[in-house]
């Protein structure tokens, strides 16, 4: 039979399922924010001069939002690899469900 | 002992060091895999410390201090562009990546596309891109180690040429990671120990010295540039749009996630480097600033007009001459070490994507491919020492932009979609590819960065004294939806649709690929036959 059945089938797992919709559910709105506040910042500096108030001493807004930057990195990070640990189980899980459909599957072929 | 010969042992010993790690290397790089991927041997930490070493190059590590000391808030773009284009290629490329690709990054786009002509443009861009960025490195390696030792450019060119086709030939890419590891480690003790010293005469706040800054330079120095007129703002867009899509697009990094076992792995490698980089940038304003207020901007701009020699000026100035030779000798492998990064990443393209798979339809042996793989990175470097030579007058800043405009347009489009768009068919890739490829380097050739205008403004390299035809000095707000643009219409009016192109053996089914880009499955009868259910099996 096609070689296709077999990735379908693993596509049809309950667990590669849910990989995709807990991938989906982090990773497009974790995209979506930090585009927006990635280019706030050139938008904000480039158009206006909103950013040049002075916060901290001589450290302007500019700066601040700048190193802001730098946090939401290492906080968006830590953030997808925890979740992507979470979904290496996922995966093993669909190759088990995929396997067992296999079984089933190639039973009723064949019946 | 005079300051140029202390420079000269330092810059000795740092050679000795990395062809002592190529000799250790040469006997483990015995093949195809080890020469393109070191086997996929490296772990986590080395590769994310490699990764940094690949991303702290000499535009990096002169360039945005440099920038910063001279222009204030506008250098540091560059550092927060650099680093956030980290989270696209984290969360949307490197584990699809990881999971489709083999040694390069047409092999990934090839996972999918069946046919010779994906394969060929994206070998193509891949040489277009690292061929920019190597001239780049080449251009700004001949000018320091002119400055600093006084040799002449095309001399200079040359040692660093020979050196690089030494490490790639003997070593392959596990001399080039181990030499990345190691310029890291060094880079990053040179730049820690320089910022240590600049804060030390603020009492170690930040803050005194920002306000230094603004009593001595000015606020102008600390804020961005007021905007002046629609064309300069757009080019502040235009260029972060490059900066942070770029990376996600250059082959020489994307590489980097093939080297290692797992997808696993490949994570954790951009955890540290993403740690060592954001660390390292943030150090950057603290250099640039350090320049600005020890050395001064008329010293700087007086050693190199884009500020290329702020960091060893600083180092000369606080440190002494022993200080200045270190982290000119740094500064010099570091060029080293990523050029000879891009050599692995051309000529991998050229001879794995054009010579085995493409002339030789996959058939060459793992002795001829081994053979043409040492060959072409010959080739590749005389060919990069070549066009350095000739471009001695260009602008660094302007190629490596332009390397960077050229990934974002030409190879991020076609890796999201191909990873993410069911419908993408053969020739909406290679429309994609050469439209982002064309019109990045054509906006670039009619913008004011070759078309220096009929009067050129103060501190600009006149080139050809023609006014420009496109106002941007970045592309990338244009040619990156170019290229998506390509990538869709070719797909919508060329081609037979995915789902014909399929049934013709041309194009894997999406299915296919969305389960291997998502699980990092290769094999599947395997990953099925070995997976061990937790209930007895049911059929006995």
């Amino acid at each position: 039979m096609d070689r296709n059945d077999e990735w379908v089938r693993v596509e049809r797992t309950e667990a590669f399922k849910e990989l995709i919709r807990s991938k989906r559910a982090f990773i497009i709105p974790a995209t979506i924010f930090f585009f927006v506040f990635y280019f706030g910042l050139p938008f904000l500096a480039a158009f206006t001069t909103v950013l040049d108030v002075k916060v901290l001493g001589s450290l302007n807004l500019a700066y601040l939002y700048a190193f802001a930057q730098f946090a939401m990195t290492w906080i968006l990070m830590h953030l997808y690899v925890s979740r992507a640990n979470k979904w290496d189980d996922l995966v093993d899980r669909a190759r088990r469900e995929a396997s067992e459909a296999t079984d089933h599957v190639g039973e009723g072929r064949r019946a | 002992m005079s300051d140029k010969a202390i420079a000269i042992i330092f810059f000795v010993l740092i050679i000795a060091l990395t062809l002592g790690i190529t000799a250790w290397a040469s006997r483990r790089n015995k093949d195809t895999a080890h020469h393109y991927v070191a086997g996929g041997e490296i772990k986590g930490w080395q590769n994310g410390l490699a990764i940094a070493g690949d991303y702290l190059s000499a535009a990096s590590f002169l360039g945005i201090a440099g920038a910063i000391a001279l222009t204030g808030f506008a250098g540091f773009y560059l550092s927060i562009g650099f680093l956030v284009a980290y989270l696209v290629v984290l969360l949307l490329v490197a584990e699809p990546m990881r999971n489709l690709g083999k040694y390069t990054f047409a092999d990934m786009l090839a996972s999918r596309f069946n046919t010779s002509s994906v394969r060929s443009v994206a070998a193509l861009s891949t040489i277009a891109i690292s061929m920019f960025y190597m001239i780049a490195q080449l251009n700004g390696a001949g000018a320091l180690i002119g400055l600093l030792l006084g040799f002449p450019y095309a001399l200079s060119v040359i040692i660093i040429g020979v050196l690089m086709t030494v490490y790639i030939v003997a070593g392959g890419m596990v001399a080039t990671t181990w030499i990345q590891i190691v310029k890291a480690v060094l880079l990053i003790a040179g730049s820690v120990t320089l910022s240590i010293i600049v804060l030390s005469n603020f009492s170690f706040n930040p803050l005194a010295l920002f306000a230094a800054v603004e009593s001595e330079v000015g606020n102008e120095a600390l804020i961005p540039p007021p905007p002046s007129s629609l064309a300069a703002s757009l080019d502040v867009i235009s260029l972060n749009i490059a900066l942070v899509l770029g990376t996600a697009g250059l082959p020489h990094i994307l590489i980097r996630f093939l080297t290692v076992p797992d997808a696993k792995t490949a994570r954790s490698s951009i955890v540290t480097a993403t740690w060592i980089i954001g660390g390292f940038y943030l150090l950057t304003p603290i250099l640039g600033y350090g320049a600005t207020l020890f050395v001064g901007r008329d010293a700087i701009a007086k050693a190199n007009p884009a500020g290329n020699l702020a960091a060893p000026q600083l180092a000369n100035e606080l440190g002494g001459p022993i200080f200045f030779a270190f982290v000119s000798a740094v500064a010099f492998a570091t060029i080293v070490a990523v050029v000879a990064g891009l050599v692995v990443a051309a000529s991998s393209a050229f001879a794995h994507d054009f010579y085995t798979n493409v002339i030789r339809h996959g058939e060459a042996t793992e002795q001829e491919q081994f053979r043409a793989a040492r060959y072409t990175a010959v080739g590749i470097s005389v060919a990069a020492i070549i066009l350095a030579l000739f471009a001695q007058s260009f602008n660094v800043a302007f190629l490596v932009a332009l390397a960077f405009a050229v990934a974002a347009s030409a190879n991020v489009p076609v890796i999201l979609l191909t990873i993410f768009w069911k419908k993408f068919n053969t020739i909406g890739a290679v429309t994609g590819i050469l439209v982002g490829l064309i019109s990045s380097v054509v906006l670039v050739l009619i913008s004011p960065n070759v078309l220096t205008g009929v009067s050129p403004a103060e501190g600009v390299t006149p080139l050809i004294s023609v006014d420009p035809l496109f106002p941007l000095k970045s592309p990338a707000l244009i040619s990156v939806p170019l290229g998506f643009l390509g990538c869709y219409l070719g797909t919508v009016l060329g081609g037979r649709g995915a789902e014909r192109e399929r049934e013709q053996g041309l194009q894997t089914s999406y299915d296919e690929i969305r389960v291997r880009a998502n699980t990092g499955f290769s094999n599947i009868e395997r990953e099925i036959r070995t997976a061990t259910p937790e209930s007895e099996p049911r059929t006995t």
